[in-house]
């Protein structure tokens, strides 16, 4: 019942959206509304009862006390003609109608409790008929009058009584037969005003009435306060809950009393206790962690640097080494150059992992950036015999980024695309929409097997263990690019093909973690489009 | 000095090292001293600044940890004494320690580990001086730059800038209304041939401001062009 009270009440608010919005958030006003309701119908239906009893209760009172009264004047008038005729004199017939009227008229009394119509049912043309008090003919109803003639009996019914100056008022009216000697057949009528009944019902009609609306308005009052109880500490709790879940840890509800909502309140806080636990356990677990890398970085990077710069020396004086110890020296030098990306990339990961990577935004133009990188690998791309295309609007793109992650996440992509393109050259794209903007690195190479693109992003993940390296790498710069990506809230993704080569698509929000639908590049938009044996495989970092 | 057996060495210019790790410092003198360099040592940062003072180094190469004193304090105290040209030396990448580090007055960083070239093109970057300029005198709002004498006045008063900051005025002022991006002006002012880190310019320029606006948070003189880089205003 309440459901589909509910269900209607939304149908009937499904007008303008706030009404609706409203409506759905509010408990208060869904309680108050839904009881208001709920108690009008009831009201109503006990109203309704309680009126019809009380109106056939009066009208069968009336009815009897009526019915008797009219059988009663109805012998006496009887008798009054009788006696007319047991004189010596006949009387007229307008007389005789005189005096049995008003006979019955003394009966009524003064204020005129009722009303008497004498009608003659005989054929008889002149027959002289009487009322009192104006009366009108047509306040007998034409069916009543039938029925008297017909039975012979007393009928009555309901009735409008009407007056001859045109006042109506609802009334009984009964009749019954009556014969006057010598003139023939005759009805007499008693029409009994209903004024006071009729009273009497507008006023508990109107009692009614008002002590519906009363009630149902202390109802809805009622309901109002009750759920106003509850809604309030739930409310309460819902902004609690909002405000630690924005990072305020500290914060607590109120315990009052030891009902319910204070069981509510009291398990939420020991919650937020237990996880504000949690969480500095974990902070101070990461500050120890970045600590940690911080100092391995310095005691290692000290060292590391004296010996590089001692291998420098030998570097540049092994003309004069023997021959082993020349190579020796040659040796130590390119590994040198390999340790040292290694602790690099090693060393940014674990800033990643500790949580420890901030975020430095500049604006500055996408364009311009991808440019430098391009320019500063062309020599290296010259070396592999790959040539390098840049394509563009060419129209600058400002970006709100940290520019120096940027510019090492696309360094690293021309790099890759260097190393693993062939003579079909590496295509690098620039787009944007409203919200973003893409950088794709497109390759010809020996591509990616299906399942690979999403491994690419993996720490140390080699494509082919035994494929020699010619550029070296650490193996983790691809899984730092994907963090860079993911710290500014964009994305970083991979496709390729075995043949075909591979195209990497940085997608960056034009202003960092804004948010962003799609990306303005496709991420194989050339003349190879993928097999179908070769379904796209993103890593979708938001 | 000319009587010191060093003299004609020095005459490429002296070299304050400032760092506790002895094997490191005894490789950069090897290094420094094989490009022509007079260095000489400081192992701690308490004496650091008594060696400045008694040695007046062309250069300072400047560790930020120290035991002693802190790299960034004893940093502080030269700058507040002299313009002379300091490079950090430093072990840490993240910015704060970067940008600390500038602020506290370094011309120029180098992060370990680093190539012996790349130090040497660094330090030679910080001492060239082009002393040789015909005279000129250049004005950028209420200011008038003596180019061959180095020297920035205001209402006839002069401002007291490094070098760097100088330079790097100098590079504005020379085209005023020209837009220079960060990257060109690493280039020119710092001697980088290729993309380095930007904060370097973003930390001078605002020291430089410091010194030269009358009001640093809007400045006339040296405008930010969002999203590009800097220009000389005119104002």
């Amino acid at each position: 019942m309440n459901r589909y009270l509910t269900g209607s009440i939304d149908f009937l608010l499904a007008g303008p959206r706030w009404v609706r919005r409203i409506w759905r958030s509010s408990l208060l006003l869904r309680v108050t509304t839904t009881t208001l309701v709920l108690s009008i119908l009831v009201m109503a239906a006990l109203g309704f009862s309680l009126l019809s009893r009380v109106t056939s209760g009066l009208l069968e009172a009336k009815d009897r006390a009526s019915v008797g009264e009219a059988a009663a004047g109805l012998s006496e008038a009887q008798r009054v003609l009788d006696a007319a005729y047991t004189g010596t004199t006949t009387p007229s017939a307008a007389r005789l109608v005189d005096s049995v009227v008003t006979t019955l008229a003394a009966r009524a009394g003064s204020p005129g409790q009722f009303d008497v119509l004498l009608l003659s049912s005989g054929p008889t043309p002149d027959a002289p008929e009487r009322g009192t008090n104006l009366v009108s003919v047509t306040s007998v109803p034409p069916a009543l009058r039938t029925a008297v003639t017909d039975s012979k009996r007393q009928s009555w019914t309901y009735t409008d009584i009407k007056s001859l100056d045109g006042r109506s008022t609802p009334g009984l009216v009964v009749g019954g037969p009556l014969s006057v000697p010598s003139v023939g057949e005759y009805e007499l009528y008693y029409l009994f005003p209903l004024t006071q009944e009729q009273q009497t019902l507008d006023l508990v009609r109107s009692s009614v009435i008002v002590t519906g609306l009363l009630l149902v308005g202390l109802l809805a009052l009622v309901a109002g306060l009750i759920t106003r109880q509850v809604v309030v500490p739930v409310r309460a709790a819902a902004r609690t809950a909002l405000r630690f879940s924005e990072g305020y840890l500290s914060e607590r509800m109120k315990v009052r009393g030891e009902d319910d909502l204070a069981r509510l309140a009291g398990a939420f806080n020991d919650m937020a206790a237990s996880i504000a636990r949690q969480i500095k356990q974990l902070e101070g677990l990461s500050r120890v962690q970045r600590r940690f890398v911080s100092d391995v970085s310095h005691e290692l990077r000290t060292p590391l640097t004296t010996i590089r710069m001692a291998a420098d020396v030998m570097f540049e004086e092994r003309a004069s080494f023997d021959g082993p110890t020349a190579r020796a020296a040659e040796l130590l030098q390119a590994q040198l150059d390999r340790f040292e990306s290694l602790l690099v990339d090693l060393l940014e990961i674990s800033r990643f992992d500790a949580g420890a990577a901030v975020l430095e935004a500049d604006p500055f133009d996408l364009y311009a950036l991808v440019s430098r990188v391009i320019d500063g690998s062309t020599s290296l791309a010259e070396r592999n015999g790959v040539p390098l295309r840049l394509h563009s609007e060419g129209e600058p793109k400002l970006l709100y980024a940290d520019s120096r992650r940027i510019d090492r996440v696309i360094r690293n992509l021309v790099g890759n695309a260097i190393e693993h393109g062939n003579d079909r050259g590496v295509d690098v794209t620039i787009g944007s929409n409203e919200e973003a903007a893409a950088v794709t690195v497109r390759d010809y190479g020996v591509g990616l097997r299906p399942g690979e693109a999403s491994l690419v992003f993996n720490r140390f993940w080699r494509a082919d263990p035994a494929r020699a390296r010619t550029t070296g790498g650490s193996g983790l710069g691809l899984a730092i690019a994907l963090e860079d990506a993911r710290l500014h809230g964009g994305w970083l993704e991979a496709w390729g093909e075995p043949g075909a080569g591979a195209c990497f698509r940085l997608t960056l929000p034009l202003n960092v973690r804004a948010t962003f639908i799609s990306s303005p590049l496709d991420l194989y938009a050339d003349d190879s489009a993928p097999a179908s044996s070769s379904a796209i495989e993103n890593v979708e970092v938001r | 000095m000319s009587t010191q057996p060093g003299a004609p060495l020095s005459a490429r210019g002296r070299v304050l090292i400032v760092d506790d790790d002895q094997a490191l410092s005894e490789m950069l003198g090897i290094v420094l001293r094989g490009e022509g360099f007079d260095p000489v040592f400081c192992g701690d940062g308490a004496q650091a600044l008594q060696v400045f003072r008694s040695c007046k180094p062309d250069v300072v190469l400047l560790d930020l940890m120290l035991p002693g004193r802190d790299g960034i304090d004893v940093c502080r105290s030269i700058r507040a004494e002299s313009g002379v040209p300091i490079v950090m030396l430093t072990a840490k990448t993240d910015t704060v320690d970067i940008v600390v580090g500038l602020e506290s007055g370094a011309d120029d960083y180098i992060v370990k580990p680093f190539k012996p070239k790349e130090l040497v093109a660094r330090i030679r970057a910080r001492m060239r001086r082009n002393d040789d300029a015909p005279p000129l005198t250049l004005t950028i709002g209420d200011l008038a730059i003596d180019v061959s004498g180095h020297q920035v006045t205001r209402d006839g008063q002069a401002l007291s800038l490094t070098p760097l900051e100088f330079d790097l005025l100098v590079c504005l002022a020379r085209r005023p209304g020209k837009v220079f991006t960060r990257e060109v002006l690493l280039q020119e002012v710092w001697g980088y041939r290729h993309a380095a880190d930007t904060r370097l310019v973003n930390v001078h320029v605002q020291r430089l401001r410091a010194k030269i606006e009358h009001d640093p948070e809007d400045p006339a003189i040296v405008v930010t062009v969002r999203g590009v880089g800097y220009k000389a205003g005119s104002a």
